[in-house]
């Protein structure tokens, strides 16, 4: 994973709430054994409908999206995280995330960013206003600010997320590092679990 | 020896333990402690500082649709499975539930599983394939295998693994980044959740099932209210539950928002694991069972949120919406946008009527179908089956309705026509079909045409879930079948 440090770029409002990921990546777009490619399925029932607006060219390039709150719920499909980055989304601001989204999406660099419902809401609509507002997310400080409509909010993440972001850390990698530990806990566990014969 | 974490008053957020390991297990019977924070502590490999626990992992169930690129990630890595042992896969997602001797038509579902079965081979992964007598959904063959048991973690690459804190095992979905990390490591690095008591005290009233509970609690809490959270369903209408039963609402758990659902496990829990292929025998499963018992939450400790209901005042729920917060009651009617306060709501239930071709005020009792699934990891077990099959009998399906059984596992489907219940389905003009996911999310040819609506027993009425353009409404298999035989929503009781 690349470090991601600081985001700053325009953004796409989507103003629906329960945005679950069954639309952001439709099960016809699962059956796909690579990473790459999904951008092309994202929204893949919504952007039939030319006034959606991943179909608004004023959107073009834009780099985060503003969603309603309860974004990302349902499945636990990576590919929706996929779809977003593919298609150049680098962050999703949201009231709330579903939580196997929330964890799927750091571990491929994409940034939930939780807003309170306030902060939402005047964010969209000042993303809907003025598509060319520039919005700057920090990770480091846990902070998200439009300079142009006097906006800074904090966003929560915990420590660990935020050192695998900024250093672009394989989590694997890490954990490998406690393989003694692992050992240790193998060796004490009950012999009545079960195990598959192979 | 004595514990560091031995605050009771807040139960998600302990204080770090320096031990290591299943010790600390043991001392968890120290002090007052939710069902879920015992199930946690016993897992934690490695107690995190500045970063999550590290859990082990007892049991990885795999299939062919979040797996692939988990594969190719230790592929290029140069990783191993470390435990395929504990890693056991299946078909599920993409099968067809016609013609499963033929080869599959579709290519590209066809190639998502030969790339899984050439995965469990080159890694050693045990494989129940399609056509396998043991192959079905993977939420339903963990549990009939018994390979679901009490006090276990148990994650897939699928979000409703909730469905197995039915068993008073800590159960949950996990993206394709994780599949490759509990694939590389047998662990997860993961952050503590909440705690969320809902208990239902009281007699469900007749013809009141498990599903109609579960609907009735996400019409409560919402789709968000468990976000954060793992629930535990308690109180004595649980406890009187079936393990079927008990399956269908920690299933649903996720659409409520939380990661896993449990009930501790008690003798109905016990009863149901005894002999089954992967349960423990003789002096083992004696062992067991002292350890099982005391998988119960304490009576002083407390959790971050609780709910209350009673049991004795649910009615049968069907789904009006797209989201499974979407609910009435069955005798209630389609609402309008004007009844909801938030915004959001209001905004998302206008949303909602126009997708679903429905118009507030209808009586849900006048809204007709015309398809009608009874299946998926939700509602697809021999209870499911025979509830249904009580209503089918001696009756027939409404001209102009399709009604699909399609069992969740080859054992299901076995057993149930040992028991003649197919026949009961098929002289009723239901459709008896092999096992999978099927039309829970048509990845598979059965699906759906825009703007079909049905009558389904699965856990999720998301826009185009069923197909593109399907319209869905969740309810149970009884009041599916019944459904089917009048051609509108209705309730068993209700037919002639
Ligand atoms: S039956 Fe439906 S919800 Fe269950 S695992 Fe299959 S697709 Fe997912």
């Amino acid at each position: 994973m690349e470090p991601v440090r600081t985001i700053t770029g325009t953004a796409m409002p989507l103003d629906r709430s329960d945005v679950d990921t069954d639309q952001i990546i439709p099960a016809e777009w699962l059956k796909r054994v690579e990473r790459t490619g999904f951008g092309e399925g994202l929204f893949g029932a919504w952007r039939k409908d030319r006034t959606f607006a991943l179909n608004d060219d004023r959107y073009n390039d834009a780099t985060i999206l503003v969603a309603g709150p309860n974004f990302g719920t349902g499945s636990s499909r990576e590919h929706a995280v996929w779809a977003l980055t593919d298609y150049g989304f680098r962050a999703v601001i949201s009231p709330r995330f579903g939580d196997i989204f929330r964890n799927n999406s750091t571990k491929a660099g994409l940034v939930p960013v939780q807003v309170g419902a306030e902060v939402g809401a005047r964010l969209l609509a000042a993303v809907a206003d003025d598509p060319s507002l520039e919005i700057t997310i920090e990770i480091e400080k846990g902070l998200v600010s439009a300079p142009a409509i006097g906006l800074e909010a904090s966003f929560p993440m915990d420590e660990f997320t935020r050192h695998r972001l900024l250093n672009g850390l394989d989590d694997i990698g890490i954990t490998l590092q406690h393989a003694e530990a692992i050992d240790t806990f193998e060796a004490s566990r009950p012999s009545w679990l079960p195990t598959a014969s192979t | 020896m004595p514990s560091t974490k031995a605050s009771p008053a807040t139960p998600a957020h302990p204080q770090p333990s320096l031990q290591a390991g299943r010790a600390v297990a043991r001392d968890s019977t120290n002090y007052a402690s939710t069902l879920a924070q015992k199930l946690w502590d016993s897992h934690v490999v490695r107690e995190g500082v500045d970063e999550p626990d590290l859990l082990y992992v007892d049991l990885h169930l795999i299939h062919e649709v979040t797996s692939p690129q988990a594969f190719e990630g230790l592929r290029l890595a140069g990783r191993r499975v470390r435990r395929p042992d504990l890693t056991v896969a299946t078909m599920d997602h993409n099968v067809p539930t016609l013609n499963i001797d033929q080869p599959v038509a579709d290519p590209i579902s066809r190639k998502q599983m030969e790339v899984l079965a050439a995965n469990c081979a080159e890694f050693g992964v045990t494989l129940f394939p399609m056509g396998h007598r043991d192959q079905g959904i993977v939420h339903v063959i963990g549990p009939e295998l018994g390979l679901t048991q009490p006090g276990m973690t148990i994650v897939c690459g699928d979000s409703h693994t909730a469905t197995h804190g039915a068993f008073g095992a800590m159960a949950y979905g996990i993206g394709t980044s994780e599949v490759e990390h509990v694939l590389a490591t047998q662990t997860l690095p993961q952050q503590k959740p909440g705690t969320m008591a809902v208990t239902v005290e009281g007699d469900l009233p007749a013809g009141v099932t498990a599903k109609d509970l579960i609907l009735a609690i996400i019409g409560r809490i919402g789709t968000g209210g468990g976000i954060g959270s793992v629930i535990e369903y308690r109180g004595d209408a649980v406890r009187s539950l079936s393990m079927e039963g008990r399956m269908t609402i920690c299933n649903m758990s996720i659409e409520g928002g939380a990661r896993a659902g449990l009930v501790a496990p008690d003798d109905t829990t016990f009863a149901y694991l005894e002999g089954r292929r992967f349960a423990p025998t003789g002096a083992a499963w004696e062992a067991a069972l002292d350890e099982w018992r005391a998988l119960v939450t304490d009576a002083d400790a407390t959790f971050d949120k609780e709910v209350a209901i009673d049991a004795a005042s649910l009615v049968p729920h069907v789904s009006w919406g797209t989201n499974p917060g979407q609910v009435v009651p069955i005798d209630g009617r389609v609402p309008s946008p004007d009844d909801f306060g938030d915004p959001a709501e209001r905004e998302a239930a206008a949303r909602a009527l126009t997708y679903m071709g429905l118009t507030a005020g209808t009586p849900m009792r006048d809204v007709g179908v015309d398809i009608v699934f009874i299946g998926s990891c939700t509602n697809s077990r021999i209870e499911d089956l025979r509830a249904a099959a009580l209503v089918a009998k001696g009756r027939h399906v409404a001209p102009g309705v399709q009604a699909l059984v399609v069992p969740g596992s080859m054992r299901v489907k076995a057993q149930a026509e040992d028991e003649g219940l197919d026949k009961v389905f098929t002289a009723a003009g239901f459709e008896w079909r092999e096992a999978g996911c099927s039309m829970c999310l048509a990845m598979n040819p059965d699906k759906l045409a825009p703007g079909q609506r049905s009558a389904s027993t699965s856990n999720r009425n998301f826009e185009g879930r069923q197909g593109p353009g399907g319209r869905t409404h969740l309810v149970s298999p009884a009041v599916a079948a019944a459904t089917a035989v009048k051609g509108t929503f209705t309730t068993p009781q209700e037919l002639d």
